[in-house]
């Protein structure tokens, strides 16, 4: 199974991922056949089968409400390329 | 044609835990900006999310507030977009085993109806941070303070049918959220939000309409407002024969009026998949039987209670249950002046406008419960009759004195009811004021009834309001009809 081309444009938008004209039909193939790998366990028999949430099977460790991060925010916006009073600023969103 | 609304709301809820959902890292309202976004909030690489245990707790309490089942596992996911308030590019939320499965709540409508709204489950999930739109050189500026602040998103069926019952049901849900403790329910500071889904379709069908997403109304008048316009935007819109495209529209209060926000295939492919940072939570029955023992006496539990055991109406019962900072207020005055019907009066009467006039919060109450049962109290020994209550009420409000018996004592406001001083006050009005009496014993006895009151209040003025109004009636009778 091939995915079609505009699907694949559809995901790489999503994920806003410049794809190569190139590389399409090698990637519409690739994630094809990771797909079929779908389709075949889509066959098996899961009635009953409670999903598997993660591969650990581990359940979730709680931490208790306390504040225990201290915030350096200086330190943090040196690797932004702009801040200006404390705000990271951004290419403007209008909605 | 006669069109029938059909109504479902998302609330989303902020907890009250001091660390974030995910983070310890404060979520303390009104800091600096980004002085509370930690690395684990702006997701930074290596990081790794550790779920809170408050956060948990909370929600489940609400769940079990609203007779939810409690689902022994549930699990996260990631919600996939991009927004500069999102730093990670997804957010960490709950789809496929949410926290609270389904569940109900009843809501009051007409005068003593109610009116049962599903909830379909509520999740948990962090919220994102603030974007500020205002020009900081042509560019935005965005705040990651709110970012992974714990929200319960509680979606309900639709089963609202017109813009009241979708408040009554969020004022349900903001008075049982603040009951609970779990939020402080502010809605001015964001701490519970609603989205409100909208369709309409002709009275009798079965078939739902398309429905509008209405997003940022931030107050229990817009809810309703904002509600009401779609409605009957929605409905002008198909009887001049076009259609309702399912959008998401944006409330504007100064307008009034709900504008489109983006169209639908852009926004809502979310790509959800499990997040492979956390693992599955899992509560065991007897976590959920602690948290089920140690909840609080719920509005309705209330209310039912105001009823039955207090006997207040139906009404007050209402009225006082909504909030419980009231509720308690009230409940104490109850208890110390031990009667229930006088407390509620004066609690959903003269108390609460006098609140509503100065714009107070019930905590900002200058009055406390013991100085307000005090002065009923010594209405109900009948050493002050009504008239002078409420002098007392107003002077124990600007502060003038301590307790009620202070100021009784100080103003002179003991009610007279020794028959011989009121009789004395009565032989002079009634002497000042023959030609009244004459016309009084002249009229009709199904007319004296009226005219008695001239006496009344003749003798109560002499008495600068001080003489017991039951006595003064009585007696006054006696005299005048005797003679």
């Amino acid at each position: 199974m091939t995915l079609e081309a505009e699907d694949l444009h559809k995901v790489a938008h999503l994920a806003r991922l410049t794809l190569d004209p190139q590389v399409i039909d090698d990637y519409s193939q690739a994630i094809g056949n990771i797909l079929e790998l779908v389709d075949e366990m889509q066959a098996i028999d899961t009635q009953g089968v409670l999903p598997m949430a993660h591969p650990m099977d581990a359940t979730q460790r709680l931490r208790s409400d306390e504040v225990t991060e201290e915030v350096d925010r200086d330190q943090l916006q040196n690797q932004a390329p702009a801040t200006e009073q404390g705000l990271y600023l951004v290419p403007r969103v209008v909605e | 044609m006669q069109w029938e609304a059909v109504i479902g709301l998302e609330v989303h809820v902020q907890l009250a835990t001091e660390s974030k959902i995910f983070s310890g890292a404060s979520t303390r309202f009104g800091a600096e900006p980004n002085s509370q976004a930690c690395v684990i909030d702006l997701g930074m690489p290596g990081v790794l999310p550790v779920l809170n245990e408050k956060a948990v707790e909370m929600a489940v309490m609400f769940g079990l507030a609203v007779n939810s089942e409690i689902p022994q596992r549930s699990t996260f996911e990631r919600k996939n977009y991009f927004y500069p308030d999102l730093p990670k590019g997804y957010q960490t939320s709950q789809m496929e085993e949410p926290i609270v499965g389904p569940g109900y709540l009843d809501i009051p409508v007409g005068e003593s109806e109610s009116k049962r709204i599903r909830i379909h489950h509520a999740h948990l999930e962090e919220d994102a941070g603030k974007s500020l739109h205002e020009d900081f050189h042509g560019m935005t500026g965005v705040d990651l303070n709110r970012a992974g602040t714990p929200l319960l998103e509680i979606v309900s069926e639709p089963d609202m049918n017109s813009a009241k019952e979708a408040v009554a049901y969020l004022r349900g849900i903001h008075s049982i959220v603040t009951y609970l403790g779990i939020s402080d329910g502010n809605m001015a500071e964001g701490s519970l939000r609603c989205d409100a889904n909208v369709s309409v379709r002709p009275k009798g069908q079965e078939k739902l309409g398309t429905r509008c997403e209405i997003k940022n109304v931030n107050s229990f008048r817009f809810v309703e407002k904002a509600i009401n316009h779609e409605i009957e935007r929605q409905i002008e819109l198909i009887e001049d024969g076009g259609r309702v495209v399912q959008e998401t529209r944006l409330y504007d209060p100064d307008e009034d009026e709900t504008r489109s926000m983006r169209t639908k295939e852009e926004a809502n492919d979310y790509r959800y998949f499990p997040c492979p940072d956390l693992l599955p939570v899992e509560l065991d029955e007897a976590y959920i039987q602690h948290l089920k023992e140690g909840l609080p006496e719920l509005p309705e539990q209330k209310r039912e209670r105001f009823t039955s055991q207090l006997g207040l109406s139906e009404y007050d019962a209402q009225v006082l249950s909504a909030s419980r900072p009231l509720a308690d207020y009230f409940d104490r005055v109850a208890e110390l002046s031990g009667d229930a019907k006088l407390a509620a009066n004066w609690v959903t009467g003269e108390f609460s406008a006098q609140l509503n006039r100065e714009n107070l919060d019930i905590a900002q109450a200058p009055l406390a419960p013991e100085q307000l049962a005090g002065l009923l109290k010594r209405l109900l020994d009948e050493t002050i009759n009504g008239k002078a209550a409420k002098q007392v009420f107003a002077a124990l409000w600007a502060g003038e004195g301590h307790t009620a018996d202070d100021i009784i004592e100080a103003k002179g406001l003991k009610q007279v009811t020794d028959t011989g001083a009121i009789e004395a006050i009565i032989d002079e009005v009634l002497a000042n004021n023959q030609p009244q009496v004459d016309q009084y014993k002249a009229a009709e006895p199904d007319k004296r009834g009226k005219m008695i009151g001239f006496f009344v209040g003749q003798v109560m003025k002499a008495s600068k309001g001080t003489a017991n109004p039951q006595a003064v009636n009585q007696l006054l009778k006696d005299k005048l009809d005797q003679a």
